[in-house]
């Protein structure tokens, strides 16, 4: 046989396996309104921006520097601050999570900031049963703080300044919005989904109706049938993918810094191992259900939890650090935050998709063998 | 009618008990999450690699840099040789955050002006790199105050405390625990009612129980009971495990968690019969349950914060059963919520199981006849 003869194999199975796409309305909700909504959910549900952090307030004493305090804390733009006469009033607040912290200016503020040896103290309470807020609730008083003490030090010349002053700069995402980097990481879950999780189902499905040893029967190859899953699932992905591209840069103007055919590369190259891990998944399960709560585990939950795009990776622990380094993902997300935020690091772009295309390489090699076992 | 129902409820959990594949979703599944959750999802901010340039030459910036070295926050440090090396190390993400000491550095300090210090850090990890800056400001505070005591130059005169309530180390697995409590018991309450029927659908008994003298009432009764049952099983294994084996403080009262567990679960419930009498086959009724579960579980507060997401949908979210338990939940665990706390976030599930639950009612009737 040529290689003609192949290559119109191929095509003829392309055709088909486009066919059952368009036809069957499960995948088109996967592979365009599923993107849609989890990139609408990334885009505006899931934000780490506290913008408008609730605390309460409470001022024993009525002295001018308490009350200045008080005025520099309310007119942040980052707090929403309720004011209550003692602790126990907003200890009710605190309990039911309406407020997320209380600042107290103790009864003996002003006069122990006037004298020398000892320091006004300002208590800060936060709610420890979200540590993350409680955390960002800690930073952003200690930085309201800071700018009334530099007031303080404009309006009248006070004793001891900080003798450090602190200049932070935030490369890459100036105004600090999380959606810049969160929407760039759920790509990444999105495209495994459509690359695991439909093509799992898909020929899963196949090989429970018999359709696949049907396909087998017929002088197709095994190289030509794999090929043959692989192109229509892939351009289906990237079309979903170039769509999720669109989607967060127009409508949640994400700057994109980077190339977009560059981006587009190392998409590829995810998707080609994400779809591979699929076809192998199908193959081994020929079975739809197995195959859904297979590609979940091992797609789609490692993409959302290990891959980095919410959850710091040094901040696990040490065994769990050592399993992120083989999934795909990590490599993905770290790809897409850069391209995205930064532009075309090339080293680390490179380095990373050299991972990827090694594990789908090896998916490749695993996914062949398995396959050809299966026809004798 | 009782006895009917009772002969339901048995045929059911044998169904679900007997079945190995079935039986093995409902166990190993939820463990496995609640470990690997409980420690790998978290916004902790731990074992950060930071960089230092360090231009001066003096004693001060050798004692920060100390203090920096010795945080347990930061162990990975690493020296820069130049400017020209920041944008790289950054860039690729060897570093979150940059620390860069002028010349003027130690000069300054002994001399009782102000130094300055640059921190560069990762925007692409806005939230990390926060609470990085938090601990950094903290430390630099610290140190500046320590410097002026030991140089006799006037102190600062007042000073921040920070005290965290509830959970005064802010450990990240406290807060996960509870909260997954609630997220697995709707993963598998959903996953057994929405796939009962389905199930019983694509293998045609369903047909066999329709011929039978049951009423339909009694048969969704039949599907619910199992349904609920199973949910508190799974409740109560998370529960015990974060008390026995996280050793997650439980300070409330056991019997208000299980009176909202339980009014959680009908909610679920609802949603799941619901599903389950919309969709035909087990793959829609699987497809169906992921579409709920996305959105309930990252829109509940255990993601990200309610309050961060826009006004319009908080408001949408107020039909979501999970964020009122997962309040109940972890306030129960580590505030010791009072009653009428508990109750005010009670009443809107038992709104949502009341309307869920009827309308599977409605769906299922229509349905049958």
């Amino acid at each position: 046989m040529t290689d003609k003869g192949g290559l119109r194999r191929v095509k003829a199975l392309i055709i088909k396996e486009f066919f059952q796409i368009i036809r069957d309305p499960s995948s088109i909700l996967i592979s365009i309104l599923l993107p849609l909504v989890l990139l609408f959910l990334y885009g505006f549900g899931v934000s780490l921006d506290l913008n408008h952090l609730r605390l309460g307030l409470v001022l024993e004493e009525n002295t001018v520097d308490a009350v200045s305090f008080a005025e520099s804390l309310s007119n942040s733009p980052f707090f929403e601050v309720r004011r209550g006469s003692d602790r126990r009033e907003l200890e009710d607040l605190i309990l039911a999570g309406k407020i997320r912290g209380i600042v107290v200016v103790p009864s003996y503020f002003s006069a122990f900031k006037k004298r020398q040896d000892n320091i006004a103290p300002i208590q800060v309470i936060a709610d420890g049963s979200e540590p993350n807020t409680a955390a960002f609730v800690q930073n952003y008083v200690l930085g309201a703080w800071g700018k009334w003490l530099l007031q303080e030090k404009i309006n009248q010349n006070l004793r001891g300044l900080p003798l450090v002053s602190v200049q932070p700069r935030f490369w890459y995402n100036e105004e600090l919005v999380s959606r810049n980097f969160l929407v760039p990481g759920s790509l990444a879950i999105i495209m495994t989904l459509i690359g695991t999780l439909l093509t799992a189902l898909v020929v899963a499905r196949e090989w429970e109706r018999g359709t696949m040893e049907a396909l087998m029967a017929t002088p197709v190859r095994i190289y030509e049938l794999l090929i043959g899953k692989l192109i229509p699932y892939f351009l289906l992905g990237m079309f979903s993918m170039t769509m999720c591209v669109m989607v967060a840069v127009f409508i949640y103007s994400v700057p994109l810094r980077g190339s977009f055919w560059l981006l587009g590369l190392v998409s590829s190259a995810f998707l080609f191992t994400a779809t591979l891990l699929g076809l192998l998944i199908s193959t081994l399960s020929r079975n739809q259900f197995v195959a859904a709560q297979a590609s979940i585990v091992t797609g789609f939950l490692p993409a959302f939890i290990l891959s980095g795009f919410i959850f710091e990776i040094s901040s696990m622990p040490l065994p769990i650090q050592f399993v992120t380094y083989v999934i795909p993902a990590r490599y993905f997300v770290s790809c897409l935050q850069t391209l995205f935020l930064v532009g075309n690091v090339w080293p680390l772009v490179l380095s990373n998709t050299m991972y990827i295309l090694t594990f789908g390489l090896i998916l490749l090699v695993i996914t062949a063998y398995n396959t050809v076992k299966r026809l004798d | 009618m009782f006895s009917r129902v009772y002969a339901i409820i048995i045929k059911e959990i044998l169904a679900i008990w007997r079945d190995k594949k079935s039986r093995a979703v409902l166990i190993i599944p939820p463990l496995i999450q609640l470990f690997v959750f409980a420690f790998a999802a978290t916004l902790d901010v731990k074992n950060v690699s930071i960089a230092i340039l360090n231009r001066d030459m003096g004693k001060a910036s050798f004692e920060l840099i100390q203090r920096f070295k010795g945080a347990p926050t930061f162990n990975h440090v690493r020296y820069l040789e130049g400017v020209n090396e920041i944008a790289p190390t950054i860039d690729q993400q060897q570093a979150v955050m940059v620390i860069h000491i002028d010349e003027q550095f130690s000069r300054n300090l002994y001399a009782g002006k102000e130094a300055t210090l640059q921190l560069i850090l990762d925007g692409r990890k806005s939230n990390s790199a926060q609470i990085v800056q938090g601990y950094a400001l903290t430390l630099i505070d610290q140190f500046s105050r320590d410097f002026a005591h030991e140089q006799g130059f006037p102190v600062q005169p007042t000073m921040l405390i920070g005290r965290n309530w509830y959970n005064p180390n802010l450990l990240y697995y406290w807060f996960n625990v509870p909260n997954l409590c609630g997220v697995l018991t709707m993963l598998v309450c959903l996953i057994v009612t929405a796939l009962s029927v389905a199930r019983e659908r694509e293998l045609g008994t369903f047909d066999q129980l329709l011929v039978s003298p049951v009423q339909p009432f009694e048969i969704l009764l039949g599907k619910t009971i199992p349904a609920i049952i199973i949910s508190l099983i799974e409740g109560t294994i998370i529960i015990v495990a974060a008390i026995f084996f996280f050793q997650i403080p439980f300070t409330g009262s056991l019997l208000l968690l299980y009176l909202s567990l339980f009014v959680f679960i009908c909610s679920i419930v609802g949603v799941g019969l619901f599903l389950s009498a919309l969709c035909k086959t087990q793959q829609q009724a699987i497809l169906g349950s992921f579409v709920f579960m996305s959105p309930a579980i990252l829109l509940s507060g255990y993601a990200t914060p309610i309050e961060n997401m826009p006004p319009w949908l908080q408001t949408v979210d107020l039909i979501n059963p999970l964020r009122y338990f997962l309040v109940i939940v972890k306030g129960i665990f580590l505030k010791d919520m009072p009653a009428h706390l508990v109750f005010a976030n009670t009443w809107p599930m038992a709104l949502i199981a009341a309307f869920t639950l009827t309308g599977a009612n409605w769906f299922f009737r229509r349905k049958l006849e």
